[in-house]
């Protein structure tokens, strides 16, 4: 069952992953492009973890939290630059 | 039963995922386009994790525990994220949906 499962959640999320690039290109507003880069950072996360399945292989974790903090960072970074015109103040 | 139980996570995490990101494409304003990935799309992630988890714990000896790690680190940074850049579109004055406010509403 999980042979047909896994790869139909491939499909799911890479059409996420080409919705939310649509989001990125489109616009209109700057917020809009950094959630859109928000969603794509989740949807690696979610992206690595059906690897981990597929592959049967824990190192991709490593690889999901790093991205998770990463991503955090970089849209805290934005938004603080959108609000305040300045990132460290 | 547990592969079944699997298959049912995966694929709810997998289309949580895309309505998530359906709804950062479709829908009209950025206060509207805020909802999808901050709630459809971790609840999909947080899924998917869980799956992960339980396949891990089952195929190899032991507990498997780093998947809860993203899982909180996700719950936790998400709301703070989009309330910054809700902060940030409303310091941008972006155009709303919302009717604008009545007399009673502004006092």
């Amino acid at each position: 069952m999980l042979d047909w499962v896994i790869p139909i959640a491939y499909g799911l999320v890479g059409l996420a992953f080409v919705l939310s690039f649509y989001r990125l290109l489109r616009g209109p507003d700057a917020p809009d492009r950094i959630l859109a880069l928000d969603t794509l950072y989740v949807n690696t996360i979610a992206l690595f973890v059906l690897l981990g399945i597929d592959l049967g292989s824990a190192i991709y974790f490593e690889s999901a939290l790093l991205i998770a903090m990463m991503g955090f960072v970089g849209t805290i970074a934005l938004s603080k630059y959108l609000l305040r015109g300045d990132i460290i103040e | 039963m547990t592969e079944s139980l699997l298959s049912i996570l995966i694929l709810v995490g997998a289309i949580f995922t895309l309505i998530g990101s359906l709804g950062l494409a479709r829908l009209q304003d950025f206060y509207t386009r805020l909802h999808g990935p901050t709630k459809a799309t971790t609840l999909g992630v947080g899924s998917l994790l869980i799956a992960s988890s339980i396949y891990f714990s089952t195929h190899n000896e032991g507990l498997s525990l780093h998947e809860v790690l993203v899982t909180i680190f996700l719950f936790i940074t998400a709301p703070v994220s989009a309330h910054l850049l809700a902060k940030a579109a409303l310091h941008l004055k972006l155009k709303t949906l919302a009717a604008p406010p009545t007399q009673d509403q502004e006092k």
